[in-house]
């Protein structure tokens, strides 16, 4: 089976521009050329590189978020944006599931508990039951509502905070992210990250989350003032953390390592092979639709 | 306190020594994890065999008269043996969900009623396994190991994982937990079947009238039954093949199930794809091949062992005793289903 890169090289002229050592001297001799952008959670398009592309078309997203892309930009000049939207949505919200039982039942603890010897000489210790843990959802999309779905089979009471209330949900809504976590055990952020949701989690948030509460982030990094996030886990106010995205990745604050109430992935919300393909299959599917002047298939703009 | 008969005047010590006693050969590892104080009442003293130095066939027959139950756990079997030493009994109440320590037969034949820990174990150990199965498959604690040695920034993004959502899962042993495992499962969108000694009624998942047929229809096997002599290494070569070198296998049941030296090989030939294991053949010795793979999730045999569900089952094992005492139906009173 072909990556995504050679499905695209057998259709496109592909560049690499992560790969490409002197970036600036590439777009200049290139730039009449470039129609098309690939990006994805890490690298989209910005302000300055829609700039030096006087000939792009269309900035197709290897991702659901559009916090790479400067689609104000793209409006102004006409440029057309996809993503990758509804194909992902049950892998995210599996993995914010897993996070919350890996951190409740220590489940990676436990593993190196095992794996370490330490099971010979003792008992591992209690840790706390996830059935029916009140859970509140920052964000009430496609990937917010997924979660609760699931939550519910076990029996956690949900409850949510988003722009606008929802007519057509019953869960609980709270006008403020702060009440939000004042009233759930476990704090899931859902939401796209824009202007208005950086450092939604800030340390009034985390304060009222408190020492029994847990923070799960399959978001984006920038959603969470991480250096208050990681002093609060270090000093003991915020009980536990799943996190799956982080300010800067791929580095994770060392800090965190040495926990054992955290639970630290690598970007992989969406990382399943058959995910990843249905991604690919969308982000080639709406380049081609774009240049067989054919309607997209995902489009935002 | 008012006018009293100084003759029938008892001590606080006294009063407690007229209660019913409750026996036990050992401690529950409830007592240490949650508080002996938990299981306190005022309608029975427990009598602890194991305080005393003497053989239980010296010690018992002092007490023999006022000791109407007893108080089991795994480890401590209630037998032929005791039973006979113990002609007052009239209940065997145990900590536990499984009776593997409990002379069934021998109990309905003095007429002595059986409590288990009945559902208060069900959810944890759902969850557990349900916990279990998407570490393995989303590679959850293999992907946290990754980044806590620095790996992410140094050799760049962890391999795949495996999509949940729409995988065939089989469930062995569709009882309480079993059940309460496949109502987590399909919210994720899984398809659920499953094999049990019986065909239940009630639900609607398809049957298979045997694990292999079962594996052979499935990507992720869940053991949830119990052991007996039928269920040991039910779990063997043909059942590992039929599931496939996709196929993954979880186990919260216990460790005997399954014939773990050859799911060792599997995982080792690349027969089966993954397992999540929250028991073992040889607990607390673990097999050291397990210690290299990526693809095992282990778990030290602890499905149970949250303060809620404590706390839950310290209530309820008062609770049968002191129905029991006083005549009421008990709370989760074992009866043979086969």
């Amino acid at each position: 089976m072909l990556t995504s890169s050679e499905q695209l090289e057998k259709r496109f002229t592909l560049y690499k521009f992560h790969s490409i050592p002197d970036k600036a001297h590439f777009l200049n001799s290139n730039k009449a050329s470039i129609r098309a952008v690939v990006g994805n959670a890490s690298a989209g398009a910005d302000a300055q590189l829609i700039h030096q592309l006087p000939n792009l078309e269309i900035v197709s997203s290897f991702s659901v978020g559009l916090d790479k892309i400067d689609l104000a930009k793209c409006k102004e000049r006409g440029i057309r944006v996809t993503n990758t939207p509804d194909v992902l949505t049950d892998d995210v919200a599996d993995l914010a599931i897993g996070l919350m039982l890996a951190v409740l039942r220590r489940l990676c603890q436990s593993d190196r508990y095992v794996r370490s010897g330490q099971w010979k000489k003792g008992d591992f210790k209690l840790t706390t039951k996830f059935t029916g843990k009140s859970v509140g959802i920052i964000g009430l999309g496609r990937i917010g509502l997924a979660i609760a779905k699931r939550a519910e089979a076990f029996r956690c009471p949900i409850s949510y905070h988003a722009r606008t209330e929802k007519s057509d949900v019953n869960y609980k809504y709270y006008p403020s992210v702060v009440e939000l976590a004042a009233n759930c055990q476990i704090l899931v952020v859902a939401c796209a990250l824009t202007e208005e949701t950086r450092h939604i989690i800030n340390r009034e948030v985390i304060n009222a989350l408190g020492p029994k509460g847990v923070l799960i982030n399959i978001g984006r990094g920038p959603h969470v003032d991480e250096p208050e996030l990681v002093s609060a886990l270090v000093q003991g106010r915020l009980g536990g953390a799943g996190l799956d995205v982080f300010q800067d990745e791929p580095n994770v604050p060392e800090e965190l390592f040495g926990l054992e109430n955290v639970v630290l992935l690598p970007h992989v919300g969406s990382g399943t092979m058959e995910t990843r393909k249905e991604m690919a299959d969308l982000v080639i599917g709406n380049l081609e639709a774009h240049f067989l002047n054919r309607p997209l298939l995902t489009p935002v703009l | 306190m008012g006018v009293s008969n100084t003759d029938s005047d008892k001590t606080q010590e006294e009063e407690q020594q007229d209660l019913p006693k409750v026996v036990l050969f050992r401690p529950p590892p409830a007592f240490s994890l949650i508080g002996e104080e938990s299981f306190a009442s005022n309608k029975f003293q427990f009598l602890k065999t194991y305080d005393s130095q003497l053989p239980l066939d010296q010690y018992l027959p002092t007490h023999s008269h006022s000791i109407k139950a007893i108080l089991s756990s795994a480890g401590a079997p209630v037998n032929a043996d005791i039973l006979q030493l113990l002609p007052e009994v009239g209940l065997v109440v145990t900590t536990s969900a499984g009776l593997n320590h409990v002379d069934i037969p021998e109990c309905r034949r003095r007429g002595i009623k059986i409590a288990n820990a009945g559902h208060v174990y069900s959810d944890d150990v759902a969850d557990l396994a349900v916990g279990l199965l998407i570490d393995v498959l989303r590679k959850v604690s293999a992907s946290d190991r990754y980044v806590r040695q620095g790996l992410w920034a140094d050799k760049g993004n962890y391999p795949h994982g495996s999509k949940l959502g729409g995988k065939r899962t089989g469930i062995v042993g569709l009882g309480n937990i079993g059940y309460e495992v496949a109502k987590r499962l399909e919210a994720f969108g899984c398809a659920v079947s499953y094999n049990s000694r019986k065909k239940k009624p009630y639900v609607s998942y398809p049957f298979y009238h045997n694990v292999c047929e079962l594996a052979a229809n499935c990507d992720a096997l869940i053991i949830c039954c119990g052991l007996s002599d039928e269920t040991r290494h039910m779990i063997n070569k043909p059942v590992l093949s039929a599931l496939g070198k996709e196929g993954f296998i979880v186990n919260i049941g216990r460790g005997d199930i399954i014939d773990e030296k050859e799911m060792v090989s599997c995982l080792m030939r690349g027969e089966i794809a993954g397992a999540g294991l929250d028991v073992f053949e040889n607990e607390p010795n673990v097999r050291k091949e397990f210690f290299a793979m990526d693809n095992v999730v282990l778990s030290p045999h602890r499905a149970v062992f949250t303060p809620e569900s404590l706390k839950d089952l310290s209530q309820l094992v008062v609770g049968n005793l002191e129905a029991f005492l006083s005549n009421k139906p008990l709370l989760s009173e074992y009866v043979d289903n086969k």
